[in-house]
């Protein structure tokens, strides 16, 4: 379970999160939608103990990230996945060595064992053929497949995607969010999910926060949120010009 | 109105003291940082076996790589002083203390300074860049997120492989150094080979070797903690790894004239 109590976040004196509080249950997908630069990852970065809020607290599994020591956020991290934007590979291992990586560098098991879950990853997400090309001769989505297989390569209990689908294809963003669904389905994972696409925040979530002025404005089922009846939640939506966001 | 200008005159001042004082605080947290960065890097070390293909990896990039600027600006070096001297020593017929000159300068000063200065513009800026890349692609947060220490992934193996790879290039700089003036010698000074080089071989003194050593270690943290931190905390894009990647070439040349001049002073300024 992932929670953020009343977390204020401000950079240069400009507030960027406002008192957002949210709770994550186990095995839930999660959605977090908003424009850009909102503070939407910087919600997962909280999550991350990369950023410690200026109030509130945040809790993985009720043990507190902010304020952690180096050794505890360590332990805490070892629980999740992160899926960057760009993928944030390694750019001088290719894309097998980069999945390995965690694995390799916690010894966890033996050359053969760490070689076998690097190819059931690759496979799951059909980058066995591309398994020796290097980060800077292989296409954007397939750096963002690579960084999700490094993601869970450990097997996670909980996962967080910074922008999923962006810049993707519509068949490879079909792609994503289906392995997002098979990781829940299958694997009980937590997701949170940072995202512009309502095409797949709709597809994955099992509810979806709307961001908004660095306040958490509306929060439901998908079904909730394409009923509202809030203006900014209908506008952001429905991807229109006029209403009450400043475009 | 003189009051006014006396009010705007006071808030510039007061804004000019804010900035200064900020840059002084940032100055101290950063040198705070790299010197946590070095201490850590050392404490890591102990895993350097784990990582040896990596510092292997390092210094032929730092190293290897650079021992043909080494070798051409050591040459040239060495050619330059001793034509230098050995034409001011030469008029007053003491152009037998060439190589003498010769071997003190290059061991006790110029091998490790100049090859400090190499590297600096060559691994360091290198290093800076590379690790700021890192930094603002998200690759070093992803290290985090993984729960591998980045100091452990990244700065461990290039300041050990600096810290090998230096000595050996300062007496690599020194010897191309001396045969480079040697060359001048032979040619304009008349000098024979055999007599060059015995003198070189009695000019040698243990304590020059070992300062000379000592100060190449030195550069040596001092160059690749200092890029590295620099590539740390590097922000903004393109432009914050250019910023971070100068002031490492920056910072680093002038911390080692200055160690470079402490440890001169140590040795043979009446301290040691």
């Amino acid at each position: 379970m992932i929670e953020l109590v009343n977390v204020h976040k401000s950079f240069n004196d400009k507030k960027i999160l406002d008192s957002v509080s949210i709770r994550i249950e186990k095995g839930e997908t999660f959605v977090i939608i908003g424009q850009s630069g909102v503070g939407k990852t910087t919600i997962l970065r909280h999550i991350a103990g990369f950023f410690d809020p200026d109030h509130g607290d945040v809790f993985i599994d009720s043990e507190r990230m902010n304020g952690a020591g180096t050794g505890k956020k360590a332990r805490l991290r070892e629980r999740m996945g992160f899926l960057f934007q760009s993928g944030a590979l390694i750019n001088w291992l290719n894309v097998r060595e980069n999945v390995a990586l965690p694995l390799v560098e916690h010894k966890l098991g033996s050359i053969s064992e760490i070689n076998r879950i690097v190819d059931e990853k690759l496979e799951l997400l059909q980058l066995l053929d591309s398994a020796d090309k290097m980060p800077a001769d292989i296409s954007g989505g397939m750096k963002k497949r690579a960084g999700l297989a490094r993601a869970i390569v450990r097997n996670p209990s909980i996962i967080l995607y910074d922008e999923p689908t962006s810049g993707l294809d519509p068949v490879m963003s079909a792609r994503i969010n289906d392995m997002i669904t098979r990781m829940k389905s299958e694997l009980g994972v937590t997701s949170v999910v940072v995202t512009h696409d309502m095409v797949s925040a709709y597809n994955i979530a099992d509810r979806i926060a709307m961001l908004y002025n660095g306040s958490i404005i509306e929060c439901g089922t998908p079904e909730q949120i394409r009923g509202s009846s809030s203006p900014i939640v209908r506008q952001f939506i429905e991807g229109s010009l006029g209403g009450p966001i400043d475009v | 109105m003189p009051g006014n200008f006396r009010i705007s005159y006071r808030r510039s001042f007061m804004n000019s003291v804010s900035a200064l004082g900020s840059r002084l605080l940032y100055q101290v947290n950063f040198t705070g940082f790299t010197l946590i960065l070095i201490f850590n890097a050392i404490i890591q070390m102990r895993h350097a076996f784990f990582k040896r293909r990596e510092i292997i990896k390092q210094m032929y990039v730092s190293g290897v790589k650079s021992m043909v600027v080494c070798g051409i600006v050591a040459l040239l070096g060495g050619m330059i002083f001793s034509l230098q001297i050995g034409l001011q020593l030469k008029t007053y017929g003491q152009s037998d203390f060439v190589p003498t000159m010769i071997i003190n300068v290059m061991n006790k000063e110029l091998g490790a300074l100049l090859t400090g200065i190499i590297l600096t513009a060559f691994s360091g800026a290198a290093m800076a860049a590379e690790v700021g890349t890192m930094k603002v692609s998200e690759e070093i947060d992803a290290l985090e997120m993984m729960s591998i220490n980045p100091v452990r992934y990244l700065v461990m193996p290039r300041m050990a492989a600096m810290m090998l790879m230096m000595p050996a290039l300062t007496i690599y700089t020194v010897i191309l150094g001396v045969l480079g003036a040697a060359v001048i010698c032979y040619f304009q000074l008349g000098m024979s080979m055999e007599s060059y080089f015995r003198r070189i071989v009695e000019s040698i003194w243990f304590k020059d070797m070992y300062v000379c050593m000592l100060k190449s270690l030195v550069f040596a943290v001092i160059i690749s903690s200092i890029s590295c931190a620099n590539g740390l905390k590097a922000g903004n894009g393109a432009l914050g790894v250019g910023h971070a990647t100068r002031v490492s070439v920056v910072s680093s040349l002038l911390m080692i004239l200055v160690s470079g001049y402490f440890i001169t002073s140590l040795f043979y300024g009446g301290f040691l």
